[in-house]
């Protein structure tokens, strides 16, 4: 099958101008006979849903949180990017656009990305006018900084809690039109299934996670923003109901997974201190504007690091990388946090680790500066760690954070499946094969408040309004097939519990399917897999039952996706048989270690379709063409 | 998780002042101020004592003198009375019933006892204010005192208050309320600033102190009259039995 | 270490629910509070125990879910700190643990440690917003706002809405919640433009959902895991003053 990415044409600054003439528009009287479902309330979801109400549409919404408020979106640190240059530093729309396609690697969609630079303003513009308190300067103007890789100051921020008073303000614009009665809110509600009636996405099949009922919803279109699926790790920055359940039921249901082997490291967590560990906890990425990353230059060094003399540390980012030192892209700095480590170099108990050591910055701009600008973070390590990070360098490290694989859509958002709408974490389409820092807020915010408002329009005036109703068959075969899921779960009461199985899958798809992948271990992750799934059906034990509030059995849902979703990721990162960006096969390097893309072979989106359990998936391949930004080997050097 | 009610905002403003919380906290706060008025003006008033036989009863005289007025003004400290014990009723039973499971266990860290037993010294106080009135306004306690006069032929409310303060039951008892007094006043004196928005961040520095020392002073000076009295430094004039 | 945990399970909001004691073995001074229960509970799982629930979810301190009440302090002895910041290192070898749901009318007990807080969300949805759609909007540097405003804003901002606030109070009184809301906004000019009918009808809202009334007992601002400081309660009470003569045409 052919993918249309439905990109149009005309120069790239003028495309989405164009398009958006191009697309129809539903008259304000139909507007409310439309029914939108959002599966999701973070930044994505949550500005869609409220957009979609401000519009006259009639929307239902789902989270499984109790409220939109507290979506993952809540803990992106850092900051938010926009091309304002406000700082007059030389930033435009096509600059962000162009570090944007380079940081991903040159693996993302061109025109996407265009269009992410040029909203970018427009929602810093609508995140003030809703009363996101960012940082000013003493003029009244808003303050910015540099982060993550960037050599503009580009990123807007509320200290270090960005994604919270973001994501607030996009809960306070849903939560107005829930209180008008334009938008009917489910939370504690987990979706389970997606309906499919003649090809088009009608509705969903959701479970009330008080009462453990199983319901159905109809709509003339799905928009699912259900974040991405870093859980898979077990250990990860994501919250502890991060899943991909949504999106991987829509997948079994047609809808194309495209690059699920994207995954980015996070360079800046704390690491891991023990078997119990339930979650990774991320450090602001800020942390490397003043902080210098170094190990001992020694093997099985033993002494404290204040300990260790200057010329037997190795600045090894700074070394490697002499223009961008500490600020090189997330995935290069995570590599070379496992290298080191890899070499015997790492620090801590396990090893596993590297110093982040703000010494410099100390004696530089005082103690009080640099608690003005990371004591939120300091304290939060000295909690988490129980050492003081003033006079003891930061141990950090690599934990998977974001996955920029995620449904195929198109220009439009659109999957392959007509009507379901795919955003934010949860699609692919904007960060290529690595994401840059502070872009994750912009992609949601600018997905949901100012693309999919007039591409659903688009859609949805090509549909009669309320065709399919909740009583339809295919309702009532999802239904049941959910309904037999959740019992045959309920029913084998082996030995082993949930988390159990989820600890062994993470644990081999982070040494398989990390940071370096090679085709031995893939192939050996793909051998285990399907062992892990079966015994999971025969051994595991969820115990409760289904009418009744079941932490257990919620879990239990999740890792069966997880065991199979962890097949579909290996296959791609099988298939994708070159290094680019957060993707790096170890067969395929510069002689400095550097991830070497295969861009006569790959230069393309692998889009896999659905098969069977335990079967290969079908790959279809949508090619990507780089009109503006010429394809080069990434150089932060 | 939907269902909000229909704009508030047409309702009056009696109506935002009786059943709103911030309402019911105005109202505290205002027939608290009045009635805190009254303690300061009445201390004052008392401690006239010190002054003399001749000043406390000229006083004495002086307040019945205003006549009508002060029946309105009486009328007015009974009607703000009323309020602020309503009022802090309805607090009351609210309050526990916004509460309806209690904890196991359950550990304060910054509220503190005067705060948490309003309610109580609030009862204290009344009961003590009654009992007052009974001893020296209607003089139904101690009605022995109810005839002495001076030599102007004045009502001698002088050789009253130190007949009735050298009975060490009633200076005890009269000590211990008013300690409970000072108690409640700490507390409402610094709610009443943060009620009226007025705890800014130069509050705790300066306004909460202050309402610290107010009480004290205010526990000092009643405190102050049947110590006197009980030490001999304020003695009964000669002639009075 | 080993511990003894007393919690409160109630199998669903209609079960009169109880106290039940649990021994904790072998817990790292190093895992938090929640992963204790994690292990409690997997230990449960195994046994074909019904594992306490209770709600979490970030686990970085950011998303205010959980919310549990330990040893009669919400979110624990630590100060500043969510329960799932909370660390272990906090306690010591057979300590006992009293682990109780936040206690309210408004929030009622969902199961064991879980309590609905939707009250919260009804609150907000009542007037926590700016009345601002979708585009349109100024340039973000149209409005100068002093630092010392964005700050004051943030500061108030900062809310995780756990409700830890409502825990605290001797009144279960929400005041610290719709305070940290209500001057928030009050405190930016893109706020300001409805500050009025804002307090109005969050403080309307806060009141059907039966919390107590504020009796300024400062409690809420030492449970607060953000700690969001009762000067924004006064600033609300300013507020409210200013709006009691205000009328919506």
């Amino acid at each position: 099958m052919a993918l249309d990415s439905q990109v149009p044409s005309g120069p790239m600054s003028e495309k989405w101008d164009k398009h958006k003439f191009d697309l129809k528009v539903v008259s304000p009287a139909n507007k409310r006979k439309f029914h939108i479902i959002v599966v999701g309330t973070g930044l994505a979801g949550g500005s869609a849903a409220a957009s979609f109400a401000e519009l006259g549409y009639k929307v239902t919404a789902f989270c499984y949180q109790d409220s939109p408020r507290r979506a993952h979106s809540i803990a992106a640190q850092g900051g938010i990017n926009a091309a304002k240059n406000y700082q007059n530093d030389n930033d435009s729309v096509y600059r962000l656009f162009y570090d944007t396609v380079k940081g991903g690697d040159f693996r993302s969609r061109e025109a996407n990305v265009y269009r992410l630079a040029q909203l970018s303003e427009n929602i810093i513009d609508q995140c003030v006018a809703q009363g996101v308190p960012f940082a000013r300067d003493y003029g009244g103007e808003l303050a910015n900084r540099s982060f993550g890789g960037a050599l503009v100051s580009r990123t807007f921020y509320a200290r270090g809690q960005t994604g919270q008073q973001l994501l607030l303000g996009c809960y306070q614009a849903l939560a107005r039109q829930i209180g008008l009665g334009a938008v009917e809110m489910h939370g504690r509600s987990e979706m389970l299934d997606l309906v499919v009636v003649d090809g088009h996405a009608k509705g969903i099949i959701v479970r009330d996670m008080v009462t453990g009922e199983i319901k159905s919803y109809a709509a003339d279109a799905v928009v699912l923003a259900t974040g991405g699926y870093g859980n898979v790790f077990y250990l990860s920055t994501n919250a502890m109901g991060c899943n991909v359940t949504a999106a991987y039921r829509a997948y079994k249901k047609g809808a194309f997974f495209a690059n699920p082997c994207y995954t980015q490291i996070h360079p800046t967590c704390i690491p891991v201190h023990g078997d119990y560990q339930s979650k990774l906890t991320l450090m602001s990425e800020s942390l490397r504007n003043d902080g210098r990353i170094w190990v001992p230059k020694k093997k099985g060094e033993t002494r404290s690091p204040n300990d260790i003399p200057e010329d037997e540390r190795d600045y090894y980012l700074e070394r490697k990388y002499p223009s961008y030192g500490n600020l090189a892209p997330r995935d290069i700095a995570s590599r070379s946090a496992k290298e080191v480590c890899d070499e015997g170099r790492g620090v801590g108990e396990t090893g596993m680790g590297v110093y982040l050591d703000f010494s410099d910055a100390i004696n530089r701009l005082g103690e009080d500066t640099i608690r003005a600008r990371y004591g939120n973070l300091f304290h939060m390590y000295e909690k988490i760690t129980d050492e003081n990070p003033y006079q003891v360098p930061m141990r950090i490290f690599p934990a998977p954070h974001y996955t920029m694989g995620g449904l195929w859509v198109d220009y439009n958002l659109m999957s392959n499946l007509p009507g379901l709408f795919v955003i934010g974490e949860a699609n692919f389409s904007d960060h290529g094969a690595n994401r840059l820092g502070a872009s994750a807020l912009m992609q949601g915010l600018a997905d949901g408040y100012f693309v999919i408002p007039y591409t659903i329009g688009h859609y949805l005036a090509g549909v009669t309004p309320g065709e399919v109703k909740a009583d339809h068959g295919e309702f009532k075969k999802s239904e049941e097939d959910v309904k037999q899921r959740v019992h045959k779960l309920l029913s084998i009461d082996g030995k082993r519990t949930v988390d159990d199985f989820h600890r062994q899958l993470g644990r081999l798809m982070w040494e398989e399917c990390g940071m370096a992948r090679n085709e031995e271990g893939l192939k050996k992750a793909l051998e285990e897999i399907p062992k892990i799934r079966d015994e999971f059906w025969e051994n595991v034990k969820v115990v409760g039952e289904n009418e009744e509030l079941n932490q257990c059995l919620e879990r239990a849902g999740r890792v069966v996706d997880f065991l199979e979703f962890a097949e579909l990721m290996c296959e791609d990162a099988l298939d994708r048989d070159e290094s680019c960006g957060g993707h790096f096969r170890e067969e395929h390097q510069t002689e400095e270690g550097e991830a070497l893309r295969n861009d006569d072979n790959y230069t393309h989106v692998s889009a896999w379709e659905f098969t069977e359990v335990g079967k290969k998936p079908n790959l279809h391949k949508e090619p990507l063409e780089f009109e503006e930004v010429p394809l080069a080997q990434r150089s932060y050097k | 998780m939907q269902g909000v009610n229909a704009s508030p905002t047409t309702a009056s403003m009696p109506a935002r002042l009786l059943n709103r919380s911030i309402g019911k906290k105005i109202l505290m706060s205002f027939s608290g101020l009045v009635l805190l008025g009254y303690v300061v003006g009445h201390l004052i008033g008392n401690l006239q004592i010190f002054v003399g036989q001749n000043a406390l009863n000229a006083y004495a005289v002086f307040l019945h003198s205003i006549g009508a007025w002060l029946w309105i003004i009486r009328a007015f400290l009974l009607a703000m009375l009323i309020i602020h014990v309503w009022t802090a009723l309805r607090l009351y039973f609210e309050n526990r019933a916004a509460r309806p499971i209690g904890y196991k266990r359950k550990v304060y860290q910054e509220a503190t006892l005067s705060s948490r037993t309003m309610i109580w010294t609030g009862i204290g106080v009344f009961l003590f204010v009654v009992y007052h009135l009974m001893h020296f306004t209607l003089i139904i306690t101690n009605p022995q005192y109810s005839h002495l006069e001076d030599a102007l032929g004045r009502h001698d409310v002088y050789s009253m208050v130190i007949l009735g303060f050298q009975n060490y039951l009633i200076s005890a008892v009269y000590i211990v309320s008013i300690a409970i007094v000072s108690y409640h006043v700490a507390h409402a004196s610094k709610s009443m600033f943060q009620t009226w928005g007025l705890n800014d961040t130069n509050f705790e520095k300066i306004l909460h102190p202050a309402t610290v020392i107010f009480a004290w002073l205010i526990f000092l000076g009643y405190v102050s009259i049947p110590i006197a009295v009980l030490t001999g430094f304020v003695k009964l004039p000669e002639g009075v039995i | 270490m080993n511990l003894t945990l007393y919690v409160w399970r109630q199998k669903n909001a209609g079960d009169k629910g109880r106290m039940d004691k649990y021994e904790a073995k072998d817990i790292s001074p190093d895992m938090s509070f929640l992963e204790m229960l994690d292990v409690v509970n997997e230990d449960l799982e195994r046994e074909g125990k019904d594992p306490i629930a209770f709600d979490h979810d970030c686990r970085e301190g950011i998303c205010g879910t959980c919310s549990l009440n330990v040893n009669g302090v919400a979110h624990g002895p630590e100060k500043g700190t969510t329960v799932c910041q909370l660390h272990m290192r906090n306690f010591k070898d057979g300590d006992k643990i009293y682990i109780e749901p936040w206690r309210a009318k408004a929030f009622p007990v969902v199961k064991d440690l879980i309590v609905d807080r939707s009250a919260f969300d009804r609150i907000m949805q009542a007037g926590g917003f700016v009345s601002v759609g979708t585009g349109g909007a100024p340039d973000a540097n149209a409005i100068p706002i002093s630092k010392e405003a964005a700050e004051d804003a943030f500061d108030a901002a900062a809310c995780i809405g756990c409700g830890a606030c409502v825990a605290a109070c001797k009144n279960a009184s929400a005041m610290l919640f719709v305070a940290a809301k209500v001057s928030h906004l009050a405190n930016l000019p893109q706020g300001k433009v409805e500050a009025k009918r804002r307090v109005v009808n969050m403080i309307n809202q806060m009141d059907l959902e039966g919390f107590g009334n504020c009796t300024n007992y400062y409690e809420c601002q030492a449970a607060c895991p953000k700690e969001i400081s009762v000067k924004f309660i006064a600033q609300m009470n300013r507020e409210y003053f200013r709006s009691l003569r205000y009328k919506e045409k």
